[in-house]
């Protein structure tokens, strides 16, 4: 009889996407402790101790963490609407739109998100004349902009995978009905990509969140520059992995959940296709 | 103008290769208003093919395809065959019906979007045809939640909500299980009936016997033999449609 049970195929090798899982919580909370014991070895009387130190600081920390998460946010919205876009161009019938598309997409996924964020940065300018009107553009809303265009170009990837794994009977039946390609593609495919789209999109999104803090490297006020600014008006060599694996610690907090919930979602939409 | 035009379908001399595989071969028939036609044939022979040349969906090489007023061969741009495709409705083997739509909805989208209608309007039409394939309790149910032939129903009353002049079927019973091939079947027979200008691929003898005033059996792309049904399952003329349908009988 075994002739007609299925093949059993070794298991593809893991190559299933990096997860944010409990252990990194762990560890990163290990470390945590380490740290403030190491800085706390270190104190001298008379200064403060560690954790009054960083309890001291964290609401500075915290509006930078806002910063974070404000970035992350917009970044996403103007990345996945422009997205969107460039994925759908990729199935244009005109073969310069889905060439242009492509390229686009595949310069803005393959470049490092940094030299993405320094281009923004210094040629974008810092601000506009129009109408005789200046218009300051804060180097924030540029870092959003840097950190939007491979947020954009792996959306772009997304919406284009799951446009093609949808049937092309799909297709036929809406041309057949007399909807012309846009409408077709609008009302019949992409609604139904949404589901698919869905765990991929949360992904990136954690991986957007944590990138937000590249923006302290081109001099924007997030959580990691106000740590930087922190630790120098500390002057405590001591507290640096105490500061920094509490600053890791946020973003474990924050990604965490997003990541879980994530895996929650692909579990489901695995088995209901 | 449209009405008056007879026979309502009119394929000549149709050609049409994939790559170096000829596929249709010289396929020339017609079909009246009202007429119900059957196309026979053993898999391969290119039936599903020649109705997707019907509604514009696949471009032929050669020949001509008049359905009403359109002259499908000359069809260039997307909103020429849109304007085909609203008089020449297709309902598919694997149904395929929209999943993220209610089925009421499946069937009040084209309508609504495509053809402009008032919404309202469309959707006591809707629920009519609903109530026509017997599925009336069925309006609010995902297509994921219906069973074959019960999807296959919602996809003909999808195709009924564009008021065509022409339905093509293709083997839109060769995914169902025995049972509910009749109850397809039924809402079928009720619309060719009605003098709806039908054109079935099928497998269906029986059924092909009963409704058709005229049967095609088509071998490798070319059209071996057409005639009424009568004369073609009890006097076949060709022996190769002898052969089929003593496989098939």
């Amino acid at each position: 009889m075994n002739v007609l049970l299925p093949i059993n195929l070794p298991k593809p090798a893991a190559s299933a996407p990096w997860r944010l899982e409990v252990s990194h919580g762990v560890i990163l909370a290990g470390l945590f402790v380490v740290g403030c014991g190491l800085a706390q070895a270190q104190v001298v009387p008379g200064q403060p101790s560690v954790l009054d130190t960083i309890a001291k600081w964290t609401p500075v920390l915290a509006k930078g963490f806002v910063f974070n998460l404000a970035i992350s946010f917009v970044a996403m919205t103007i990345g996945t609407m422009a997205g969107f876009f460039l994925g759908a161009a990729q199935i244009s019938l005109l073969a310069p739109v889905r060439g242009g598309a492509w390229l686009t997409m595949n310069f803005f996924r393959n470049a490092p998100w940094l030299v993405l964020l320094f281009y923004c940065m210094f040629l974008i300018p810092f601000q506009v004349t129009i109408f005789g009107k200046t218009i300051p553009i804060p180097d924030w809303t540029k870092a959003t902009l840097g950190l939007a265009l491979p947020v954009m170009a792996n959306v772009a990837e997304v919406v284009r995978g799951a446009i093609q794994s949808i049937p092309t009977t799909q297709w036929e039946a809406a041309s057949s009905l007399a909807f012309n390609r846009r409408q077709a593609l609008w009302m019949i495919i992409i609604p139904q990509c949404i589901k698919r789209m869905l765990p991929p999109w949360m992904n990136l999104y954690a991986i957007l969140t944590m990138s937000t803090v590249l923006a302290s490297i081109v001099g924007v006020d997030e959580m990691m520059t106000q740590t930087q600014r922190a630790l120098s008006a500390e002057a405590r060599p001591g507290l640096l992995l105490a500061f920094y694996s509490y600053v890791l610690l946020w973003f474990f907090a924050y990604c965490y959940p997003i990541a879980r919930w994530t895996v929650r979602l692909e579990a489901r939409y695995a088995v209901r296709q | 103008m449209t009405d008056s035009i007879d026979p309502i379908v009119e394929v000549r001399d149709v050609h049409l290769s994939f790559g170096t595989t000829e596929v249709l071969s010289g396929v020339s028939f017609d079909v009246r208003k009202g007429g119900v036609v059957c196309i026979i044939g053993p898999s391969g022979a290119g039936k599903s093919t020649l109705l997707r040349c019907i509604n514009g969906l696949v471009p032929i090489n050669q020949g001509t395809i008049r359905v009403a007023r359109f002259q499908v061969n000359a069809l260039k741009t997307d909103a020429e065959k849109i304007a085909l495709r609203k008089e020449v409705s297709m309902v598919f083997q694997q149904y395929n019906l929209f999943p993220h739509k209610t089925a009421l909805e499946n069937v009040m989208m084209a309508p609504i979007h495509v053809l402009r209608e008032d919404p309202k309007e469309v959707r006591e039409r809707a629920v009519a045809l609903m109530a026509k394939v017997g599925l009336q309790t069925k309006q609010d149910a995902y297509p994921g939640e219906l069973s074959g032939g019960q999807q296959q129903r919602v996809a003909i009353a999808r195709s009924l909500a564009m008021r065509p002049e022409v339905m093509l079927f293709d083997e839109v019973t060769a995914a169902l299980d025995p049972e509910t091939v009749k109850e397809v079947l039924n809402a079928i027979k009720e619309l060719a009936r009605e003098g709806m200008t039908c054109i079935l691929v099928t497998h269906e003898m029986r059924f092909a016997r009963e409704l058709a005033h005229e049967v095609i059996f088509t071998d490798g792309g070319k059209i071996v033999e057409s005639a009424p049904p009568a004369e073609l399952f009890d006097h076949p003329k060709q022996e190769r449609t002898k052969a089929f349908l003593s496989q098939v009988l």
